[in-house]
Formats: C-alpha cells, sequence, structure tokens
C-alpha cells in the first residue's frame, strides 16, 4: 500500500467514523479538531479529529509509540511541565466550550477539572486518607465536608472497606492494586469532568485488573471516562466505543462492538487480529 | 551505607570461563605462577582496602588510649559536670561543659543559616530553576565548600563581625554569631547539593500526580516532592550537623578562645575544637596535662559526631520510602 | 467553575513568591563567595608581589613572605599524594572489582562512610599520639603527609569506585572473552577508562588537603619557620635526598592562621595576601578538576 492510499483509507475511516461516532445521540463531552503535537521537533499526534461522547468509555488502542498516551496527556496538559512541547488544534470541553489546549486556558485549571489516572500506582508518600484528600485540600476543601468525601471517594473506588480501618497508615502499606485503586479514588475525590486512565492496569496482576474494570464500568454513570490501553481485551470488556491509533494519527473510531467484530480499516483489523504491534 | 548492587557475580563467572578454557600452548608452571601473581595482587589490593579500617583502628585506640591517662585523675563526673575549663591554671578545673556549649551554640547558629537556605535553594534549583541555570548555580555553590575554612576565619574576623557589629551594637569582634553565621554559610551546599540530589531522585510519575490534581509547583515541592526525599534530606542536615560541630579554624579565629559557659551567640566562646587548636600552638610537653585534655576534648567531639551520623543512620532507615 | 479562579491567582502567586524566595536564598551563596573574593583581594592584593612569594616570615609585616609556607604546602603534597593516590585506587579497585559480599566488605564499606565523616582535627590527634610519638616520626613533613593522606583517603577511594562504575559490564565481559586475567582487565581497560574520573576526585581531594589546616597544627607544625628543608637533590652521590621528609614545616594556611590572629593590622593584610595565593591555588585545581570532568563526559558516550 501505497503511503496516499493509506492516507486515502485514513481520511475516508474518520468520515465514517464521525458519521457513526458516538453511540446513538448521547451528548457530547469533548471534541478533539485537528489536534497536532510535538516534541520539539517530533511530530507525535497528527491531524486528530475524534469525539469523546459523555458518560461514556471511550478507549484509546494501538501499538507502542502510536501518541495514545500522549493524546490523553495533552487533555490535562500534563505536557506543560516538560520543555518544549507545543499544541495545535483544539480540544473543546463542553458545555463550557473552553479550548483546553488554547493558550488562553490555564493549564492549573484545566488540571482542576480533570483527573488522570497513571500506568503505575502513584501514590503519595502520605497516609491513605492524605492521598485521597489532596485534591481537596487543593480545592480548599477542608473539615468535616473532607471527611465525607475522603470515604464517598474510597467508596466509589470500591476500595472502603479495605482501607477504612487504616486511613492513618502510610499509602505504601496497601498493595500495588489497592494503590492504584487509591489513585483512582484520589482522582474521583475532586468529582471532575473527564477521567482519563492511562494504561492503568499494565503494572498490576489480573485479580487485581478485574476489580478496576468492573470499577471503571460502574464509573461511567457519574463521569466521561478515557482509557489508554496496550490490551485489546480489556478495551473490548469496559468500553463504549473505541478509538484505534497508528504512528501519531487516528486510524479509526467505532462502537467498540463495531470496531472488534467489523472493523472497517484493513490496519485496524491487522492489529485487532495480531498480525502487528 | 548505600548497597552497591554487586557487579562481582558475572565478573567472577566469566574469569572462571576464562581459566577453565587452557590457551593450548601456555606450559602449566607459567599459568600457575601467573594464578600467583593474581593472587598476590588481590592480596595488595585487600590491604589497601583494609587500610581505611586500620586509620579507624588508629583514631579509636588512640583516642581511648590517651585520654585513659587523663581520665585516671580527672573523674568523668568532674568533666561532665564542672562549670570551668582551665586544665593549663592552678587550681586547674576540667569542666568539658563550657566547651560542649560553645561548639553547640556555634553549631546552632550555623545550622539556623544553612537549613533553610540550604533547603530552599535545592527546592528552588531541583523544581523550579531552568536547566541551563542548576548547571552553572550548582558547581559555582559547591565552590563554597571548596574554600579553605582558614580563609572563612578570616572573612568572620574581618568582614562578617564589623558588618553584625552595625547591627547589634556593643558586639564584640570575637563572637559565636560571626563565626556560626559564616560556618552556615560554607556548608550550605552540603545541604543544597545532596537534597538536590535527593529531590531529583523522586520519580517524575509521582510530580505528574500533584500536578495531574491541579497542584502549582511549590505544593508539589513541599508536599509531595520533599517527603518522598526525606531519607536523602536527612542525609544532608546529618552531614551538615557533623561539619558544624568539627569545623575548626572558622571558630578557633573568630569565635573567641575563652572558654565561656554562655547560651548567648554574641558572646565569644571557645568550642572543643578551637580549644585543642590553642592548646597545640604552645609547647605541648608529651604526656603533659595539657597533652592529655586535648585527648580528652577530641573523644568528646568524636563521640558528638559519632551520636550524630548514629541518629542520621537511623532516621534514613526510618524515611526510607519506595516510591 | 469559575470558583477556581481565585484559587488558581493565589497559587500562582505563591509559585512566583517562592521563585522570589529561592532567588535570594541562591544568591546568599554566590554573593558571599563574591564578597569573600573582594574582600581579599581590597585587603590582600598590595602584597602580593615576588619578595612576598620569595621572603622567609619576620617581625615587620612588609617584610614578611610566604616562602617557607608555600615550599611546606608543596612538600606535604607530595607526600600526601604519594600515599593517598595508590592507597585509595587500589581500595577502590579492590571494593569494586575484587570484593566478595560478605562482613568483611560490609565493614570496610561502612567504616569509609563513617571515616569521612570524622573531623579532620580528630586526624590531627591521632597522628600526634600514632605518628610523632608512638612511630617516633616527629613534627615532620612526612607525618604531616601522612596525617592529611589518611584524610583524603576516603574522598580518593570514593572517587575511584564511581569512576569505576560509570564502566559499563560489557567491557569487562569483552576483555574477560578474550583471555584476559582479572588484573589484565583490570590495567589495561578499567584503569586507563576510569581515569579522567579518578583524577577529578584525586585533584578535589588534594585541593581539600591543602586548605587544610587544623590537624597539621595538632601534629604541632611551626607557625614561623625561617628556612626551608633540605633540598631533595644533592650535588654529589647518590644526588637524591630524603632528608626532607624529616624536617620540621609550616604551611600555607597555618601561615595565614599566624598572621590573623596578631593584632596589628599590617599582619592582617598579609594574611589576606596568603588568602589569595590560597584560594587562588584551590579555586585552579577546582577548575582543573571541573574541566577534566567535563572533557571525559564529552569524549566518553558509552
Amino acid at each position: 500500500m501505497t503511503m496516499k492510499e493509506e492516507f486515502a483509507r485514513v481520511r475516508v475511516s474518520q468520515e465514517i467514523s464521525e458519521g457513526a461516532g458516538g453511540t446513538g445521540d448521547a451528548p457530547i463531552k469533548c471534541q478533539v479538531e485537528d489536534l497536532n503535537f510535538y516534541y520539539g521537533k517530533l511530530q507525535a499526534l497528527r491531524n486528530i479529529n475524534m469525539v469523546f461522547p459523555a458518560n461514556q468509555v471511550t478507549a484509546i488502542i494501538g501499538p507502542s509509540g502510536c501518541g495514545k498516551s500522549t493524546l490523553v496527556r495533552c487533555f490535562n496538559r500534563i505536557h506543560d511541565l516538560y520543555p518544549e512541547t507545543r499544541y495545535e488544534g483544539k480540544i473543546i470541553l463542553q458545555p463550557s466550550g473552553i479550548n483546553l489546549i488554547g493558550p488562553e486556558t490555564d493549564p492549573l485549571e484545566m488540571r482542576m477539572r480533570m483527573s488522570m489516572v497513571f500506568q503505575k500506582p502513584n501514590a503519595f508518600p502520605k497516609s491513605v486518607f492524605e492521598n485521597v484528600a489532596f485534591g481537596l485540600r487543593l480545592r480548599e476543601i477542608n473539615g468535616k465536608d473532607l471527611s465525607g468525601r475522603v470515604e464517598k471517594a474510597l467508596r466509589a473506588a470500591a476500595l472502603w472497606d479495605e482501607v477504612k480501618d487504616r486511613l492513618r497508615e502510610s499509602a505504601y502499606t496497601l498493595s500495588g492494586g489497592q494503590q492504584q485503586r487509591l489513585c483512582i479514588a484520589r482522582a474521583l475525590a475532586t468529582e471532575p469532568e473527564m477521567l482519563l486512565f492511562d494504561e492503568p492496569t499494565s503494572a498490576l496482576d489480573p485479580i487485581a485488573t478485574g476489580k478496576i474494570e468492573s470499577l471503571i464500568f460502574e464509573l461511567k454513570k457519574n463521569v466521561t471516562v478515557v482509557i489508554v490501553t496496550h490490551n485489546m481485551q480489556q478495551a473490548a470488556r469496559v468500553s463504549d466505543s473505541t478509538a484505534f491509533m497508528y504512528l501519531g494519527k487516528l486510524i479509526e473510531v467505532a462502537p467498540t462492538k463495531k470496531m472488534f467484530e467489523n472493523p472497517s480499516n484493513k490496519l485496524t483489523e491487522e492489529y485487532i487480529t495480531g498480525h502487528f504491534g | 551505607m548505600e548497597e552497591i548492587p554487586s557487579l562481582q557475580h558475572p565478573v567472577a563467572a566469566a574469569a572462571d570461563l576464562a581459566q577453565h578454557s587452557p590457551p593450548a600452548e601456555t606450559p602449566s608452571a607459567r599459568r600457575r605462577l601467573s594464578r600467583l601473581k593474581e593472587r598476590f595482587i588481590e592480596a595488595l589490593l585487600f590491604l589497601a582496602a583494609f587500610s581505611s579500617v586500620a586509620i579507624t583502628l588508629g583514631i579509636v585506640g588512640t583516642l581511648v588510649y590517651e585520654s585513659s591517662t587523663f581520665f585516671a585523675h580527672v573523674s568523668i563526673r568532674e568533666f561532665l559536670t564542672a562549670p570551668l575549663w582551665t586544665p593549663l591554671f592552678s587550681p586547674p578545673r576540667f569542666g568539658i561543659m563550657p566547651l560542649v556549649m560553645g561548639t553547640l551554640v556555634t553549631t546552632a547558629v550555623a545550622l539556623a543559616v544553612a537549613l533553610p537556605i540550604g533547603t530552599v535553594v535545592a527546592i528552588y534549583l531541583s523544581e523550579f530553576a531552568p536547566v541551563r541555570v542548576r548547571e552553572v548555580i550548582k558547581p559555582a555553590l559547591e565552590l563554597l565548600s571548596a574554600v579553605p575554612t582558614v580563609v572563612y576565619g578570616y572573612f568572620a574576623l574581618q568582614f562578617m563581625s564589623p558588618l553584625l557589629q552595625k547591627v547589634f551594637p556593643g558586639l564584640p569582634t570575637f563572637n559565636m554569631l560571626s563565626a556560626g553565621v559564616v560556618m552556615g554559610i560554607m556548608i550550605i551546599p552540603y545541604v543544597s547539593s545532596l537534597s538536590e540530589d535527593a529531590m531529583r531522585a523522586v520519580p517524575m510519575s509521582l510530580r505528574e500526580g500533584a500536578y495531574a490534581m491541579g497542584a502549582n509547583r511549590i505544593i508539589t515541592a513541599i508536599r509531595v516532592v520533599y517527603p518522598a526525599a526525606l531519607s536523602g534530606i536527612v542525609a544532608s542536615y546529618i552531614l551538615a550537623i557533623s561539619r558544624a560541630i568539627g569545623e575548626t579554624m572558622i571558630v578557633a579565629i573568630a569565635a573567641g578562645m575563652q572558654p565561656n559557659l554562655t547560651l548567648d551567640p554574641r558572646e565569644p566562646a571557645a568550642t572543643i575544637t578551637a580549644f585543642i587548636v590553642q592548646v597545640s600552638l604552645g609547647d605541648l610537653p608529651h604526656g603533659s596535662i595539657g597533652y592529655q585534655s586535648i585527648f580528652a576534648a577530641g573523644v568528646t567531639l568524636f563521640i558528638m559526631t559519632l551520636i550524630f551520623n548514629i541518629l542520621g543512620y537511623i532516621l534514613r532507615k526510618r524515611f526510607r520510602e519506595v516510591y | 467553575m469559575s470558583d477556581f479562579k481565585h484559587i488558581i491567582a493565589k497559587r500562582k502567586r505563591q509559585d512566583f513568591l517562592f521563585n522570589i524566595v529561592g532567588i535570594l536564598c541562591t544568591l546568599v551563596g554566590i554573593l558571599t563567595l563574591g564578597a569573600l573574593l573582594a574582600d581579599l583581594l581590597i585587603d590582600g592584593l598590595v602584597r602580593i608581589n615576588w619578595t612576598f612569594l620569595t621572603s622567609f616570615p619576620s617581625r615587620f609585616a612588609e617584610r614578611a613572605g610566604i616562602l617557607s609556607s608555600w615550599v611546606g604546602t608543596l612538600l606535604i603534597m607530595i607526600v600526601t599524594a604519594a600515599t593517598a593516590v595508590p592507597l585509595g585506587v587500589a581500595a577502590g579497585i579492590y571494593l569494586e572489582e575484587y570484593a566478595r559480599r560478605n562482613w568483611v566488605t560490609n565493614l570496610i564499606e561502612i567504616n569509609i562512610a563513617n571515616l569521612a565523616g570524622v573531623p579532620s582535627i580528630i586526624y590531627g590527634l591521632m597522628a600526634l599520639s600514632l605518628l610523632v610519638y608512638q612511630f617516633r616520626l616527629g613534627q615532620s613533613v612526612l607525618t604531616g603527609g601522612l596525617t592529611l593522606a589518611f584524610l583524603i583517603l576516603p574522598i580518593v577511594i570514593v572517587a575511584t569506585r564511581e569512576a569505576l562504575r560509570t564502566i559499563p559490564q560489557g567491557i569487562r565481559e569483552a576483555a574477560y572473552a578474550l583471555g584476559s586475567t582479572k588484573w589484565q582487565v583490570v590495567r589495561h581497560h578499567l584503569l586507563p577508562y576510569s581515569l579522567g574520573g579518578t583524577m577529578t576526585g584525586i585533584i578535589i581531594a588534594l585541593s581539600r588537603a591543602i586548605g587544610e589546616t587544623a590537624p597539621l597544627i595538632t601534629i604541632g607544625a611551626l607557625t614561623f619557620i625561617a628556612f626551608l628543608p633540605p633540598p631533595p637533590i644533592k650535588g654529589q652521590a647518590p644526588f637524591v635526598s630524603f632528608e626532607w621528609l624529616t624536617s620540621p614545616f609550616s604551611v600555607l594556611p597555618i601561615q595565614m592562621f599566624n598572621w590573623v590572629s596578631r593584632p596589628d593590622q599590617d599582619f592582617v593584610v598579609n594574611a589576606a595576601g596568603a588568602g589569595l595565593v590560597l584560594i587562588f591555588v584551590t579555586l585552579l585545581l577546582n577548575a582543573i578538576a571541573i574541566a577534566i570532568r567535563y572533557r571525559v563526559r564529552k569524549r566518553i558516550k558509552w
């Protein structure tokens, strides 16, 4: 396949996916328009266009280095921490209509409205309670309100029963899976508009992974979820729609069922059937 | 002591392999000779490494041996409780407390300067400063600890004392404050460099976690990076304390030579180290009481630094976090 | 969601404030270094001339010089380097390449870490009792040099080990694969490759030794000395003499200390002059060390 043909196919599949994108008539939470992203001179994202329906789980899959983590890290402007990174295009958050990556938008504000769960559990060197309270304290929530919301978040992360008697212990006394659920509780506590997962189970064993997957399924009642994963079975299990990325480009977005049963792009099919990646 | 991952095993295995495959034309006698040579070299190298233990034994041995003659005619009780240290006067008094106090006060002044400033510099360099600024500032600050201490002594007496006399009228020329402040500035790089190394070793993922929650730089630094690096930071604090306690020339030049039991840093007072220097400058007959007294003072100094080193070791273990 | 606005503004103010505090604290160190150099230059530059470098100390400040003390410093450094470098490098090689993980190795390693924290004046006391009186070496150049060698030994050992540690394991394996013995690997590969790092550590250690005063005062170095040790080279056979090793000595920092302790302001000028020479030498050595480190880093990329 020549490059030209490939590009043509990509463009076609995007049009298809935009037509079929989102399942049914769910309102849109967020739309990405002509997004390009650069690490110095290296272009990591190429002209991404897609939508994220509200209160649904969108999975992003693709081989290593395809730009899926880079994409999700644009949403809370984590790239701003590193020198020589550059965004082009728009990520519009609804209903406010604010452009996440616009120069007029404060990264601090975006991080206050988004939450992220990272690849490896990154609990802070603090007690279980203080880990969950971290974001709340940053938002100047104190006193009784605080402990109520910490408990609520821990319950929502299905961790409360396991840690309710050890809230004052160091977070590092928890197991890896518990620590990752603690990070989810920490992310939920601030009631974010979107919850971003960057390969949240890649460092966990199958049992802990199962717990987190069923949790993600529950979470979408209250929040719009984006999950980056290299594990296609995981995408199939937890997501409503799935996006496939390759070499910094978005190849195809479709409802998850259709994506895995009848992908419209040859590249997607090859990846899903395990011919590369 | 950091555990250093041993490079030994793969090397040893390779060496065995090398030895077990005999080069065809080498006569066995030559091989035996070469193996003997290897053994001999290893023994020599071991002796070199073991010489450091011999130095420690020498230090502890001489301190114990020489001060035992001192404590044969001065009771430990007199040594620890008498309020005066006048070993060369008559009647001599042998209370170490005035010297210990001088050491503690100058150390406290130095730490009051070095710990806050060193910590702020470490946070600034690790979390705030652009890479280029850090690469210039860090070695420049490290030059501070390369300047000979006798030069600092000169600086404390000729520059800092007159300067502080403008702030505190009536401050004597020799005083513990000037010496302590200059000593504090001298040990800033011990705190800032080691603390900065510790903070930079904190994985980026922890910082990303904090920033993703909406934290700003200073809150990320204070609430997440600092506690995560605490074991290394405490190590730098302990090193600073050891340096301050053992520092000699700055206090000998600028803090005064008279033992003086006081907590007021504006007064002159001799430290343990300053006393040892003062006595050594005079004629010191071997075996005289003056000779013995500097070893008694030395033992006290050694024990004080030892206590802080052990404390540091315990604290480091306690604060060691696995990220 | 605009209720975040005032919190965000506050956070930005905090960051801005800390930035300023951080720069100010950094400046404390930098400015002190500057003030110290300026102070020495203003006080002491008038004294820096040929006579100052080539005269013995004197009762008259303007006739006094640092000849005997800089010669003393030079001789002491020769003894220190000749002792500490082979001993420290050998110890570093042993610990990094030979030592097995056992209690003896652990003991040595813990011991080296602790030695680095022992105050320098304690080394002086040890040398006074052991070298001066037990071994009857007297208050000589040899005693002084050995004392400072003991003092910097841990620095040399640690620097050697760190330099060896940067050499990738593959180099060792490649050398062994060619049939080298352990010592051949060390001598033909590891020592040359780690030379830059080791040299940097050695120079830093020597620059520290040059500034050391307290341990040498403790062993009884002289503060007023108006003669030079006998020269190491003689007119008649055997042409080489080690008499200088047993000679009494003074060193630059002690000369400076002696002058700064005098009430007479004229001698303070001399002290500043000696301080300038001392700081010039230490900063020069540090600059050399930094230059070597920089070149090694640029040249070698594993």
